[in-house]
């Protein structure tokens, strides 16, 4: 269960896998078969979680262990042959008490990290730009870009819908399916991204989430949740809707790009002159081009 | 008391029932105990196939089996088959879930151990309320028809059955599920509800007025507590359900939107009421089950229990506070943070009073002379899989991680620890203790040690492969899955198969303790089986307690 553990098995894995799918973007953003811990972290939020994911379970691995040496230790010593005369005690103050205070104790110690990771995902800082994201009732998300400018009415001029990429162009395009989007959000790295998440006003609950950023919400009728990220390594990450919603739960997955500050700019500038399909395409070549080079390189 | 039982006599003759009106028109806490040990087999049989179904789905990636399933059951063409297999899941799903909390683990452990012995333990001649005992049981008898109905009704337009997991969040429930079968839903968990409540103050009732001369609060069984205070969780929180069922029928079907956000209602609401009855609902679970491992740990280590006190007023403490922490269930609603820091906390403090009841067990069993007889091998596996599935709820507890964790196989995971390891295993060592007073037969040890382990085995394989899945990010409840998930799955699957072995032991074993009908005596177990149902004949003849015992 550790991390040390889940690496070396990981490392193995990812080695084996390496040589059958010449993946570019390997192991971040997505699981890898056996996959026993969280998947890489690449958010603040995310190394937050990762660690402290990792002392909680050190913790209760410890605790559960304890409890089972104690009961495999009663059941040698004081089982019917070891011990036929069973002893009278039902009381012990000293041990009543100390099984109440160094569980409050193991508690404390949670409870701190576990606050200053709360406050940190739930301190949402100055936006560095904002994305809205709407989940829809024919199980897709639909995303706009505010910042990329809007109309006279206030809508969103860069605004458009990512549904599951068809098996069949999955596996032509060798991306994972149930993963992947027909269409990505394109993001930069390092800056800070605000989500705004909200679901149709005629639709039903979905949950957006990014398990490499730490970040998970549901989109609600009605309601509009907010949340953030700030990617730090540049590189395709997916996600699941979260939150049942029918008969397409499995069918309305998240694909997120995060991709250079220049890259960015390029795409906005695309996707505001010729449309979402000519950018997705766009961004499409400009990272086969680099994982060509870096092929190339190594 | 005494009066009321005497009328009750002179207006039957003394003729005890024979034949169906026995059991249909039973007042007998006893013959209703057995109804409702059976319903829950049954339940349990019924809820066990449909999870088979879905792990056979789940075995590999890709829709392996629910497109034909729902041409088999529901004749939808071909070309639908697909759309129909994909919602068939979400109604297996839903369909399990419902099955085994209000039909297998409630009607086993309230309605049957709880039935059969707070009155024996107590020293009561039966419950306080012998009629309103009959109409608890019989409610249940429609409410699992409704359930099973909604199954071949309309849902979603043009697909069959309920298919909102067993928290039916609106507006999935209402817009997103038109048809009649959510409604069918509602009507039978207002049934099931009904009964419970009903039983409930039949149990606090009993528990407080009939307790034979002597037996004083702080004398009672364990187990009694355990009634004793799941039945309070029962009737403060159902009422809580019922409600916000209501007001979803209403939504549904008089126009009106309490949770409809388009016309200033708010879906949260109904999350909100859901839990605060759902959560309570967790501990009404595993409660029962509690008492049932500490008369067992006892019993088998030759020793009363240890700190009994504080065992007892453990489970009061985790049932004041259980009510107080429901939005743990809700972190990724978007909550201020201040009110998730309070739930972080609320919650944790749960782990206190658990933590001394896994302990006080360890040290009853310290210093004992411990049998292993098939109860006491169950009630172990007990303590181990309750406290793994108790660790992992305090990583879940913070909603820091949780924001990873929630809705995916992490949680499916936690819960199963907790109940489909814990409140199963502790309900499979209540029927092994018990059996023998309830039926008079010993049952074959060889075969209840088989059953344990094939169990013990089968559900780790289901369920510690799912703590890496949900790590991994894998949603829950999804019918289908991407490929790199396909290994714990497999695992996973194989574990389910197992397990359901493992039932068919279990039922192999009751019918050779039927036809072997080896004689199980007043009390198999020793004097450290010390409680008054073992001072009665085996089975207990269908009155008892004509002249009330004294307890010194």
């Amino acid at each position: 269960m550790t991390k040390s553990n889940n690496r070396m098995m990981a490392a193995t894995l990812v080695g084996a896998l390496a040589l059958a799918a010449p993946a570019a973007w390997a192991a971040a953003g997505q699981p890898v078969p056996w996959q026993m811990n969280l998947q890489d972290p690449v958010t603040p939020v995310a190394e937050f979680i990762d660690w402290f994911i990792d002392y909680l379970h050190i913790g209760m691995f410890l605790i559960s262990g304890f409890v089972l040496a104690l009961l495999i230790y009663v059941m040698v010593k004081f089982n019917a042959k070891a011990n036929p005369v069973p002893s009278k005690t039902t009381h012990h103050v000293g041990i009543e008490i100390a099984w109440t205070v160094i569980p409050i104790l193991i508690l404390v110690a949670i409870a701190i990290p576990s606050f200053r990771l709360l406050y940190l995902q739930r301190n949402i800082p100055t936006a560095d730009i904002t994305i809205k994201a709407i989940g829809n009732p024919g199980w897709n998300w639909t995303y706009e870009y505010p910042d990329l400018g809007v109309d006279s009415e206030g809508a969103a001029k860069v605004s458009f819908t990512a549904s599951v990429l068809p098996e069949d162009k999955a596996k032509a395009e060798s991306r994972p399916y149930l993963l992947a989007a027909d269409t990505p959000v394109i993001v930069p790295v390092n800056k800070i991204v605000k989500m705004i998440i909200t679901s149709d006003p005629a639709g039903i609950i979905h949950a957006w989430t990014i398990p490499s950023f730490g970040m998970k919400i549901d989109a609600i009728p009605g309601r509009l949740n907010e949340d953030w990220f700030q990617a730090t390594q540049e590189g395709i990450y997916y996600g699941q809707c979260s939150e049942l919603c029918g008969k397409n739960h499995a069918f309305m997955p998240i694909e997120v790009h995060v991709v250079s500050d220049a890259d960015y700019n390029a795409w906005a500038e695309k996707v505001k002159t010729a449309g979402i399909e000519e950018a997705t395409k766009f961004i499409a070549e400009l990272q086969a081009t680099k994982a060509r080079q870096k092929l190339a390189s190594n | 008391m005494a009066t009321t039982h005497a009328a009750h006599h002179d207006d039957h003759s003394h003729a005890d029932p024979t034949g169906w009106r026995r059991y249909v028109y039973s007042t007998n806490h006893k013959d209703i105990g057995t109804m409702y040990l059976w319903f829950a087999i049954i339940s349990g049989v019924l809820g066990g196939l449909l999870s088979v179904f879905m792990r056979i789905e789940l075995q590999e990636p890709g829709i392996q089996i629910f497109h034909g399933l729902a041409q088999i059951v529901y004749g939808v063409p071909e070309a639908a088959a697909i759309d129909n297999g994909k919602h068939m899941y979400n109604v297996f799903v839903t369909g399990h879930a419902l099955l085994m909390i209000f039909f297998m683990v409630m009607p086993a452990m309230i309605g049957g151990f709880g039935n059969w012995f707070v009155p024996l333990m107590i020293g009561a001649p039966d419950m306080a309320f012998p009629r309103m005992n009959n109409i608890s049981f019989w409610l249940l008898v429609p409410a699992v028809s409704l359930l099973l109905i909604s199954m071949f009704v309309e849902g979603p337009s043009g697909m069959m059955g309920v298919g909102g997991g067993w928290t039916i969040y609106p507006p999935l429930s209402t817009t997103g599920q038109p048809g009649p079968a959510m409604d069918f839903a509602i009507l039978a968990l207002h049934l099931a509800g009904a009964s419970s409540i009903l039983g409930a103050i039949n149990f606090i009732t009993t528990i407080f007025n009939m307790r034979a001369p002597g037996m004083t609060l702080h004398k009672m069984p364990l187990f009694v507590w355990a009634i004793l205070v799941t039945v309070f969780l029962l009737l403060l929180s159902l009422p809580v359900l019922a409600g916000a069922i209501t007001m979803l029928l209403t939504d549904r079907n008089f126009g009106t939107s309490f949770f409809e956000a388009s016309s200033g209602g708010d879906p949260m609401l109904f999350q909100h009421l859901f839990w605060f009855f759902g959560h309570p609902e967790v501990y009404i679970l595993i409660l029962p089950g509690f008492g049932i491992i500490s008369q067992i740990v006892s019993t088998f280590s030759k020793k009363p229990v240890f700190g009994y006190l504080g065992m007892a007023y453990a489970m009061v403490a985790i049932g004041v506070v259980g009510f107080i922490v429901w939005a743990h269930h809700m972190y990724t609603v978007g909550m201020d943070a201040d009110t998730q820091a309070y739930f972080i906390a609320a919650t944790m403090i749960i782990a206190v009073p658990t933590g001394v009841k896994i302990f006080s067990w360890i040290a009853t069993m310290w210093g004992g002379s411990i049998e292993f007889k098939a109860p006491m091998v169950w009630a172990i596996g007990f303590i181990f899989l309750f406290t793994v599935g108790g660790v992992t709820g305090v990583v879940l507890a913070n909603a820091g991680v949780d924001r990873s964790l929630h809705d995916t196989y992490y949680v499916v995971a936690h819960f199963h620890y907790v109940l489909s390891l814990g409140a199963v295993f502790a309900i499979f060592a209540g029927w092994y203790y018990w059996f023998p007073k309830m039926y008079g037969y010993m049952y074959s040890e060889r075969i209840a040690h088989l059953h344990f382990w094939v169990t013990f085995v089968g559900v780790n394989l289901v369920f510690f492969p799912q703590h890496f899945l949900g790590l991994a990010g894998m949603p829950r409840r999804y019918v289908d899955y991407p490929e790199v998930f396909a290994g714990w799955n497999f695992v996973s699957s194989m574990g389910s198969y197992l397990s359901a072995f493992g039932v068919l032991i279990f039922l192999y074993g009751v019918f050779s303790a039927f036809a072997r009908k080896v004689p199980a005596g007043d009390n198999p177990w020793g004097e450290y089986a010390a409680t008054l149902e073992w001072t009665l004949p085996s089975p207990p003849p269908f009155h008892q307690f004509n002249t009330l015992p004294v307890i010194k």
